[in-house]
């Protein structure tokens, strides 16, 4: 069921959301408030992706859509029912009550549970500082939602507050699960470490950083066509264990004095994306270090520039 | 030197999942239902979720003239009709690579020394590292042939590095003594700690959600005990017959079936005592203790109660009687519905009866723990008002919608004062049941990884036994016929009254 309602603030809002609910009888166990801030072009894709999450986590999800109209304005369409795990509001405003977003959020959010904000594309340089960031318990961004990831990630990395995540680290958890699997299974003293994908990547350059932060040792960069990371390799005294991925999808995974094997790898969709990232609501301390260490990289001119692969 | 640690784990670092380390899983009665429908598909998903070692070999064994590829072919259909997660390409030649087919019989030596070899080429070629889990989804009988077998072939002992581990599921004997006996034939071969009971009625996720609903809030432990409780009526009921499984049914029936490990789980769950950490070990002492404690009633024939469904509609449908279904002796006295009241002789539930019950051709699938309260000592209001009041109730729901549902007394709003029992649910998820973990995968995941804790031991299963056998002993000695219920309804009158004679009456759940 689709409630529409135009021109409208958020005491009409949450009274249509509490009638309809009693009308259908169903009981409310929703466990947090997803904000999602969108454009209006990317609406669809983060509609479908709250959705999908929603029903692993049943909970509110509110997306606001800002408009470019200058007349100050709120519609609002309530998703209610058996489609939706939860409820789902489109706010979409325009004019001068855009610039207050937070005042018709802050109404709607579900008493004493959490709050989540998130910012597929755009998002404000400082998020914790956002009117809707303070709100939220957890922010999430997307530097690989841009246009310029990297240095959307760097901003992210220099602006990091606890609490604040972003979906480039939680697209290399597949990746990370694999080397640390790598290395129980072949406990080596790791000397230097590798990191190759296409120019501009974001994540490659956190893994990077993740690696340096958790090994101690040089860990190089180097960028050839894609897609995504190609491999990672960490070199030890009998030689590299690596994983190569060259298709994006099925990698080989290689051990010292191992047969060579086949694991997939394949990037994962933004609902498995924001599913992971909504398991957990407490700060992420690695990613913290990680992040520490991507603006150390950064401003360390040795390796600001991205190595041309050997041919 | 001290252990090594591995650089790239950090206890905060939560997100990473622990993938199985490099195995072969070897599985026997690979033909069976069981396999095709659950096992498979559950190999595939934890694939897919990428929880699977790079080197991972499944080995079929089975009586079929068939080669790896026929195999192969066998379990991508299985994955592509039951597999919970999507079908991806990639993720099955991750697989593909690591399966092979052993035909034979158990009996055939020459078979065995066929599966030694497949599985040390496996470690060779796929570096499986040798370690071997040996899943035996076959019927009892046969574990004394195979695992007899996997000694004399050397697939049993651990050398070297390598770990050996043996799945089995339930029923774990049929009662005490071939209990022991079936312990006796595993642990001659496996250590306790290699042995994994499965029972996959109760999934991991299920166990560590009434864990957290227990331990980790301070609301309901003041309540939980015998000042408050004033009994406890745990219930599998099943829309089912016994369809095609006579075979296996008839003399087994429903508190062998799913009395003795299901319910007993159950109740030792909701009934233990808090461990002092959630260790395999502790949780397995406090289950013990609490299984330990509890006695079957000392007047069997009012204090348990036993029917078979008759002919009937269940849900709209007609259906034949348990004795009309094929392969049922006319004259059995396998009960398809038992009742049992448990007490348990300890402080805190001294005087709450647990009433157990388990049935087929219920009129619904439903399996949950209903804590019901004592009335409160007081009531300052007409007797009148509180007609519609029933007892508060805590009920913890399995299956089917997993939560937590709570029944209290409310004033009917506009009435000058009338109480009413209302619910309030609390749901694990809408549609969270869809997406989580099927409890198969849990359980192949915990036994590539060597993570007991949830499984029971031996111990757990004969206390379990100890409490059921004089039931089942006099049940016996009654003989048939047994009390008859129509399908499609709650149970034998029988089954009332022995509730009642407590001054009790069933829930509906």
């Amino acid at each position: 069921m689709i409630i529409h309602l135009n021109h409208t603030n958020a005491g009409a809002i949450s009274s249509t959301i509490r009638k309809a609910r009693r009308s259908s009888g169903t009981a409310s166990g929703l466990v947090f408030t997803l904000v999602v801030m969108v454009s209006a072009r990317r609406y669809e894709e983060a509609l479908e992706a709250a959705l999908q999450a929603g029903r692993e986590h049943p909970s509110r999800i509110i997306l606001v859509v800002k408009g470019t109209g200058r007349t100050s304005k709120l519609d609002a369409d309530i998703h209610f029912g058996e489609d939706a795990p939860g409820d789902v509001i489109t706010l979409r405003m325009g004019g001068e009550v855009a610039e207050h977003a937070d005042s018709v959020v802050l109404p709607l959010l579900l008493p004493d549970s959490p709050v989540v904000a998130w910012w597929p594309n755009e998002s404000p340089v400082d998020p914790a500082d956002d009117p809707i960031g303070r709100l939220a318990k957890r922010r999430i961004t997307d530097a690989s939602g841009v246009t310029h990831s990297l240095q959307a990630l760097r901003l992210r990395a220099e602006h990091h507050a606890i609490g604040d995540t972003d979906l480039t680290w939680t697209r290399l958890t597949v990746w990370r699960a694999l080397l640390a699997a790598a290395l129980d299974q072949y406990p080596a003293r790791i000397s230097s470490a590798k990191v190759e994908a296409d120019r501009d990547n974001a994540p490659a350059e956190l893994l990077a950083s993740w690696l340096e932060s958790r090994l101690h040792v040089p860990v190089v960069r180097t960028t050839n066509d894609g897609p995504g990371i190609t491999a990672v390799r960490l070199t030890t005294a009998a030689g590299d264990i690596a994983i190569i991925r060259t298709d994006g999808l099925l990698a080989t995974y290689e051990v010292p004095g191992q047969p060579r094997r086949k694991v997939a790898l394949k990037r994962r969709s933004l609902t498995e994306l924001i599913s992971e990232e909504l398991r957990r609501l407490d700060a992420d301390d690695i990613f913290e270090a990680a992040a520490a260490t991507l603006v150390k990289r950064w401003d360390n001119p040795d390796r600001t520039k991205p190595k041309k692969a050997r041919a | 030197m001290t252990e090594h640690v591995n650089p790239l784990r950090d206890p905060q670092d939560r997100r990473l999942p622990r993938i199985a380390g490099p195995s072969v899983l070897v599985i026997f009665g690979v033909t069976g239902d069981l396999s095709r429908k659950k096992l498979m598909p559950a190999v595939y998903d934890l694939a897919n979720r990428g929880l699977l070692p790079p080197g991972f070999g499944l080995v079929g064994f089975a009586r079929r003239d068939w080669a790896d590829q026929d195999f192969a072919k066998e379990v991508h259909d299985s994955v592509k009709e039951h597999a919970r997660t999507p079908f991806r390409e990639e993720v099955w030649q991750q697989l593909l690579e690591g399966i092979r087919f052993v035909p034979g019989e158990f009996s055939d030596d020459q078979a065995f020394e066929t599966l030694r070899e497949t599985i040390q080429e496996l470690d060779e070629q796929r570096g499986t590292g040798g370690n071997h889990a040996f899943y035996l989804s076959i019927p009892p009988s046969f574990f004394d042939d195979v695992v007899g077998q996997l000694r004399r072939h050397g697939m049993a002992d651990e050398k070297g590095q390598g770990w050996r581990r043996v799945v089995i599921e339930k029923p774990f004997g049929h009662d005490l003594r071939s209990a022991r006996e079936l312990n006796d034939i595993v642990s001659t071969v496996f250590p306790p700690e290699s042995v994994f009971r499965i029972d996959h009625y109760l999934g991991k996720e299920t166990v560590q959600n009434l864990l957290a609903f227990r331990f980790a809030n301070q609301m309901f432990e003041p309540i939980w005990n015998n000042n408050y409780v004033s009994h406890v009526q745990i219930t599998m009921a099943e829309d089912i017959g016994i369809g095609g499984r006579a075979g296996y049914y008839d003399g087994i029936g429903a508190a062998r079936d799913v009395i003795q490990n299901h319910l007993m789980q159950l109740m030792a769950l909701t009934a233990m005592e808090e461990p002092t950490s959630f260790e395999a070990a502790q949780l397995r002492t406090e289950k013990q203790k609490v299984l330990g404690a509890a006695r079957p009633p000392v007047d069997i024939d009012a204090h348990t109660a036993r029917g078979q469904y008759s002919a009937g509609w269940q849900g709209g449908e007609k259906v034949k009687g348990f004795l009309e279904e094929d392969g049922i002796k006319p004259d059995s006295f396998t009960e398809t519905y038992a009742a049992i009241r448990v007490d348990i002789d300890n402080r805190r539930w001294a005087g709450v009866p647990f009433y157990l019950r388990s049935a087929k051709r219920m009129p619904r699938r439903v399996t949950e723990i209903a804590l019901n309260f004592k009335r409160a000592p007081h009531l300052p209001f007409t007797s009148t008002d509180t007609e519609e009041l029933g007892i508060n109730a805590l009920v913890m729901r399995i299956q089917p919608d997993e939560g937590i549902t709570m029944r209290f007394g409310a004033k009917v709003p506009s009435t000058q004062m009338e109480i009413r029992e209302v619910s309030m649910d609390f749901n694990y998820g809408g549609s969270f049941t869809e997406s989580s973990p099927e409890a198969y995968e849990r359980l192949i995941l915990d036994v590539l990884l060597g993570e007991p804790p949830l499984f029971p031991q031996h111990e757990e299963v004969e206390l379990s036994w100890q409490i059921l056998d004089p039931i089942l002993n006099r049940w016996a000695e009654l003989g048939g016929p047994v009390d008859q219920y129509e399908s499609g309804t709650w149970g034998p009158q029988s089954g009332i009254d022995m509730l009642a004679r407590d001054g009790f009456v069933w829930r509906r759940p």
